[in-house]
């Protein structure tokens, strides 16, 4: 595909706690699109500029589906776990089948919807606060409250019991390790649709008595004819974890920058007007979807002055294009007053992400009481102490014990 | 002349980064979730958001013409 040959770069390149691969940086000044070594041994286009991964993302000639000749494949264990589900969740699906599914969620997840469970979602961050309160110092924010909050609430709406959730955030984790075994990365996501098939089953006995996601599918889809059974524990499968995987690390990596940058901290106290803009410039600046995007292209399109061709694989970064200094200047700088609007930390193109209201609500109730509730939070161990989750597709830390002086 | 906005519906996918640009303009239909202009000819204040909104659609399912 490409006369570099093997003196190309190697796919992944080694990040950083807060922020990617410095050679994302060296290269989209000098080679934005780049050939890059995969670690099955063939080759992929890394693209590193903001309009460039715009561009590859929302254009319909580039598929997400892993089954595409040429499609990426960022390691062993990822491409087991890709090929173990079945059927494909609509997130490796492209049009006109994305279409399909994607629009049988779309009025669940309206801004007006998840407006109105703010008051809800602001209640379970304080009721979480009074029992981390209860409980005294120190406390893992990740598991007490990071993973807790968005675990809870894509629990709620989707009804799954919130008592099965050390299984499925297990399972959850194992299907995002991309350095575990593949065959035990294939066997969590074989477990997680089981026991999800099984919780069908149980909502079936109770369907006119329930109201929540899992019954209306049913209702509405299923017994409709449009789906099966298996479409529906695909979908719910997929909105579990990037439900909940997603939002709490953002929540604790959102934490874990403001405390490194007190001053800010202590703006967000004084003015709660800052609070959105905080929110995008923590997902500008982390973009845990470290590994998004793989593509491929399935014609000839030129993108950015190169011309692809049909079956080349693409990684088109989002975590490069969010430190793209023509769109965010001094990129590596984590700024809540910065405008950080138009990120693509959500993705771009017909897979943005659909849970980004409410991963916004989530996110900005936690900001809004935190640090009213623990001004002197702070870490309870030096930071080199905080283990990261390189290995996930997911970025995130593995723990967040703070500490604060009990009122 | 006064500036028209449009959207092809059939190509959203529901992001709703213009009903939260621009509120006073966009609003996402009930049933289906995808977007819906409530004032096509927005004034002058708007405008702003309106440009944002285009900007930030991920699927560029929003025009803004002369
Ligand atoms: C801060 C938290 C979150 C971040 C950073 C995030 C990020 C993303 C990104 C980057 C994508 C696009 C992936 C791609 O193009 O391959 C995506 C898709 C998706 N996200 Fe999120 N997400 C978050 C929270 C949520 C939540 C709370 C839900 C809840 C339901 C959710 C559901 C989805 C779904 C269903 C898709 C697939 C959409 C499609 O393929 O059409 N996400 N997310």
């Amino acid at each position: 595909m490409t006369d570099k040959g093997s003196s190309a770069p190697s796919f992944p390149m080694k990040r950083c706690p807060f922020s990617p691969p410095p050679e994302y940086e060296q290269l989209r000044e000098s080679d934005p699109i780049t050939p890059i070594n995969m670690p099955d041994g063939n080759q992929a286009w890394l693209l590193t500029r903001y309009e460039d991964v715009r561009r590859v993302l929302s254009d319909p000639r580039f598929s997400t589906n892993p089954k595409s000749t040429g499609y990426p494949v960022i390691s062993p264990a990822r491409i087991a776990q890709l090929q173990s589900e079945n059927p494909q969740p609509f997130i490796r699906l492209d049009p006109p089948d994305h279409t399909r599914y994607r629009r049988m969620l779309t009025a669940e997840f309206v801004y007006a919807h998840i407006e109105a469970m703010r008051p809800t979602i602001e209640k379970r961050v304080e009721e979480l606060l009074d029992e981390i309160e209860a409980k005294g110092p120190p406390v893992d924010f990740l598991q007490d409250f990071g993973l807790a909050l968005p675990t809870s609430v894509i629990s709620d709406i989707l009804g799954v019991p919130y008592s099965d959730r050390e299984f499925f955030q297990e399972r959850s984790k194992a299907k995002l390790n991309m350095t575990l075994d593949p065959a035990e990365a294939a066997k969590a996501t074989i477990d997680m649709r089981e026991f999800l098939d099984q919780l069908y089953g149980e909502k079936l006995k109770t369907i006119d008595k329930t109201d929540d996601l899992i019954t209306r599918l049913i209702k509405t889809r299923v017994d409709t004819g449009e789906i099966s059974r298996q479409d529906a524990v695909a979908m719910i499968d997929l909105l579990l974890i990037a439900g909940h995987e997603t939002t709490s690390n953002m929540i604790c990596l959102g934490i874990l920058s403001l405390l490194m940058h007190p001053d800010q901290k202590d703006a967000l106290i004084v003015d709660p007007s800052l609070i959105d803009d905080a929110v995008e410039e923590m997902l500008r600046y982390h973009t845990i979807l470290h590994m998004v995007g793989p593509r491929v292209a399935t014609d000839d399109v030129e993108v950015g002055g190169h011309q692809f061709h049909k079956g080349d694989g693409v990684m088109a970064m989002i975590s490069a294009a969010n430190r793209d200094p023509s769109i965010f200047p001094e990129p590596d700088k984590f700024d809540i007053r910065r405008r950080s609007k138009g990120h693509v930390g959500f993705g771009f193109g017909v897979h943005q992400c659909l849970g980004q209201p409410l991963a916004r609500v989530e996110m900005q109730s936690v900001f809004k009481v935190i640090f009213q509730r623990f001004p002197d939070l702070r870490l309870a161990v030096p930071l080199e102490d905080i283990e990261f989750n390189t290995n996930a597709v997911v970025y995130g830390i593995a723990g967040l014990p703070l500490t604060w002086t009990p009122r | 002349m006064t500036r028209r906005v449009t959207v092809e519906q059939e190509k959203c996918v529901g992001s709703g980064q213009c009903v939260m640009t621009a509120p006073k303009v966009f609003a996402q239909d009930d049933k289906l979730g995808l977007v819906v202009v409530i004032d096509s000819t927005p004034p002058e204040s708007e405008h702003d958001a309106v440009r944002d909104a285009v900007l930030t659609c991920p699927v560029q399912c929003i025009h803004f013409d002369e």
